[in-house]
């Protein structure tokens, strides 16, 4: 990998921890919300179905968690298992995308 | 008269902890206590040292666990129960006893571009340079380096990735990217970018905890972050 992708990995990471230090707060602010009111899964449901700001606030949310978990994985395995190289990289990717699909998929799911 | 006892490593990559026994003065330092072992006690200890007034950066070495300039270290200030540990610089080869090789240390900061790379000759005038200015303030904020090693050995990141520049070859390369006669900039940015370079800081701070001239290489190296990553940004990298 080249040092300008690294460098431009680092700012992707910085970026998507900005996006995600608004979209945790929004996030728990949501379950203690649910939780708390004692919201049924229907009820749930209810809210989330058809809402297009919920979807587009949870899309975001994966597209940052899916960008910036697997860029701090591949320093920490890179550090403390030695693992570098291209082969890493990929396997890096494949959890970064693993991450994404898993995460539209769930928020597909409550928006249908 | 009382005694401080001193565990002191003998031997290169492998060897041991040896103890010896030292007469407690008042305002000892610690390169006082490794001067007298090898002068009175065991004249094949073998360690570094030049000025002794915290100038060259050579008598730098692990002291109860932490990495300190001796000559400025007073062992009423980290003597534990009149106990010390003293061993090499950590993160670099041991040649012998005390002594560490600096030289990865220092070609570290060739990688970094830790040169000055002008065009005015002799016969120019002097380049003036306003105090003031916000790139010689940075400057002077981390201009006074002495080349000890003692932030290398206390990072975190060094041990973990041994390509990782360091933080002082870093500082240093952020006072040529700040001094506005350097030519070089691109180049320099593009030397201590990446996995090797400033982005693998953690912002752990052990280098401005430790460092002895009470500088922050911890801000040296967010400011080229910044500056790594605007350039990146604009395709100059």
């Amino acid at each position: 990998m080249n040092t300008r992708t690294q460098v431009l990995l680092w700012t992707a990471q910085r970026a998507s921890a900005a996006v995600l230090a608004l979209g945790v707060v929004v996030h728990l602010i949501t379950i203690i919300y649910a939780v708390r009111n004692g919201l049924s899964a229907a009820e749930i449901l209810g809210r989330t179905r058809g809402n297009y700001g919920w979807a587009a606030f949870y899309a975001l949310f994966v597209a940052a968690i899916a960008i910036h978990a697997p860029i701090g994985l591949r320093t920490i395995l890179s550090e403390m298992l030695g693992w570098r190289g291209a082969a890493f990289d990929l396997l890096v990717l494949a959890a970064g995308v693993a991450l994404a699909l898993w995460g539209w998929r769930a928020v597909w799911g409550v928006f249908v | 008269m009382s005694l401080l006892r001193v565990s002191v490593w003998r031997g290169g990559a492998s060897g041991e902890f040896r103890a010896y026994e030292v007469p407690r003065l008042e305002s000892q330092t610690v390169l006082d206590v490794v001067t007298y072992i090898q002068r009175s006690l065991d004249s094949t200890l073998s360690y570094r040292f030049a000025c002794r007034v915290g100038m060259c950066g050579s008598c730098a070495m692990t002291v109860n666990g932490k990495a300190r300039w001796t000559c400025r270290t007073h062992v009423a200030k980290v003597a534990d129960n009149d106990w010390l540990e003293i061993a090499p610089l950590a993160n670099l080869p041991v040649i012998k006893d005390l002594v560490a090789d600096m030289s990865r240390f220092f070609d570290k900061w060739v990688q970094a571009k830790g040169r000055f790379y002008g065009t005015r000759t002799r016969a120019d005038d002097f380049a003036r340079v306003p105090p003031g200015s916000p790139q010689r303030q940075a400057v002077d904020a981390a201009i006074e380096c002495i080349g000890c090693g003692v932030c290398y050995s206390a990072c975190d990141v060094v041990t973990w990735n041994p390509a990782y520049l360091g933080p002082a070859a870093l500082n240093r390369a952020w006072t040529l990217v700040n001094d506005v006669r350097d030519t070089a900039r691109v180049a320099r940015l593009a030397a201590v970018a990446g996995d090797a370079g400033c982005h693998a800081c953690h912002t752990h701070m052990n280098c401005t905890e430790r460092c002895p001239k009470n500088l922050v290489p911890t801000a040296s190296i967010a400011g080229l972050k910044r500056s790594v990553a605007a350039a990146a940004l604009k395709g100059e990298l």
